[in-house]
């Protein structure tokens, strides 16, 4: 929470893509005591590596060093504050934290539990959903991150022109 | 501890999210709308795990030794959704590259006078 | 590069080891926490660290641009020729257990295929993404 409301106060950005690996490390913590331990490996690798280095690249390209100030919005402010309350009238629906018996635990994932062993026969259940069970998601998935990186081929590959030559023309 | 929380983790995370809708919103920056996307994404993933815990359960990984798991569909979707949040944040940010290139700026305001003007 | 020597050196003995350590989480994914994704952006980290250490043009050598989009579309073949290979066996797409003589086998098969596909895509495309900013 500290390090969300320092990105937002924070001028300089490349301290802001700092803080926000620390958000992302923090993050994968959290994770690790919710016992979700893919989902902490995945996004320590991830948050805190790869999306910190492509928002550094991205500000050494630009040469930006600070932003301008923000200024108080008072759109944003009532929006966030609208939504918020909204989300928070919602939450008194929610089951408590960690209550066995939510509506969450009760339809599938018993059944993934208890017959990954008899039917897939490993030992990782998150491992025999995401790729057996849940397979075709996960080739969509795939599909998905191919696509962002042709895309990011299409826009960054080769004939970059160099800046400002555009913006003399108009 | 953990039958006291209660409701109170979904506020935390909820504060989290309108944080980074907020930096969304009113920051001019490009760059730093992206960063709080990022806040916004990484609130929504600590929300699906924590909702996915189960008290006095242990990692879902079988073993003998343990009786009770935590449920594994919502790791399996949020470790989708990271990978995934991760590819279009490298998308935006090669467009924030080729908006600097054409542009000059990545201030929003600047831009939108730019485009005013032409 | 006189002041940079403590991180060539260290670098120099680290990366291997992570790259080791990728390959331990790629093909342990079923016994332990792991499996494709994270084992494919711990081997692009590791990349990544070469090129920022020893230079962009070195590791461009090492594994150079062509061969990383191959490695993209390679990956993403793969998983959805192990889809194929289950229809032409006689299952449904991407039912695992007609690849091998036991049912459990062919999972075991159908598993580890996938999840190289899928570590080989994300590496790929993790490098690809480095190599596009930081040109």
């Amino acid at each position: 929470m500290v390090s969300a409301i320092a990105i937002l106060r924070m001028p300089g950005l490349f301290t802001a893509a700092m803080i926000s690996g620390i958000y992302s490390l923090v993050a994968a913590v959290v994770f690790l005591v919710m016992d979700a331990v893919d989902v902490a490996f995945t996004e320590a690798a991830v948050g805190a590596g790869v999306a910190t280095i492509l928002m550094l690249a991205t500000l050494a390209h630009t040469g930006v060093r600070r932003s301008q100030p923000v200024p108080f919005s008072w759109i944003g402010l009532l929006v966030v504050l609208v939504a918020g309350a909204a989300l928070v009238f919602a939450t008194f629906d929610m089951p408590a934290f960690g209550e066995p018996l939510a509506p969450i635990h009760m339809h599938v994932a018993p059944r993934y539990l208890l017959e990954s062993m008899a039917e897939i026969g490993v030992p990782n259940a998150v491992t025999s959903v995401l790729a057996s069970y849940r397979g075709y998601d996960t080739m969509g998935e795939v599909t998905v991150i191919f696509t962002a990186g042709v895309g990011v081929l299409a826009l960054l590959g080769r004939g970059r022109r160099a800046p400002t030559e555009d913006v003399k023309d108009s | 501890m953990v039958e006291q929380i209660g409701v109170f983790n979904y506020w935390i995370v909820i504060a989290l999210m309108m944080t980074g809708l907020y930096v969304v919103i009113s920051c001019r920056n490009m760059v730093k709308k992206i960063i709080g996307l990022n806040l916004f994404q990484g609130s929504v993933f600590i929300l699906y795990i924590s909702m996915g815990k189960v008290e006095g359960g242990t990692a879902p990984i079988l073993a003998s030794d343990f009786t009770s798991y935590s449920n594994p569909l919502p790791h399996v979707l949020i470790l989708t959704a990271i990978v995934v949040g991760v590819a279009t944040t490298a998308l935006g940010l090669a467009l924030i590259v080729r908006i600097h290139d054409r542009y000059g700026t990545v201030e929003e305001d600047a831009i939108q006078n730019l485009d005013r003007e032409v | 590069m006189g002041h940079h020597y403590v991180l060539r050196v260290v670098s120099a003995l680290l990366i291997p080891v992570i790259l080791l350590f990728a390959l331990y989480v790629q093909f342990h994914g079923d016994f332990g926490p792991g499996g494709g994704f994270q084992a494919g952006v711990i081997f692009a980290a590791a990349l990544v660290l070469n090129a920022l250490v020893f230079g962009l043009e070195n590791t461009k050598r090492v594994v150079s641009p062509s061969a990383v989009r191959i490695g993209a579309a390679l990956g993403l073949l793969l998983y959805a020729g192990v889809g194929v290979a289950t229809m032409l066996l006689g299952g449904d797409f991407l039912a695992y257990s007609v690849l091998a003589a036991t049912a459990i086998g062919g999972q075991h098969l159908g598993i580890l295929l996938v999840e190289l596909g899928v570590g080989i895509t994300v590496t790929s495309v993790m490098v690809s993404l480095f190599y596009n900013f930081a040109s």
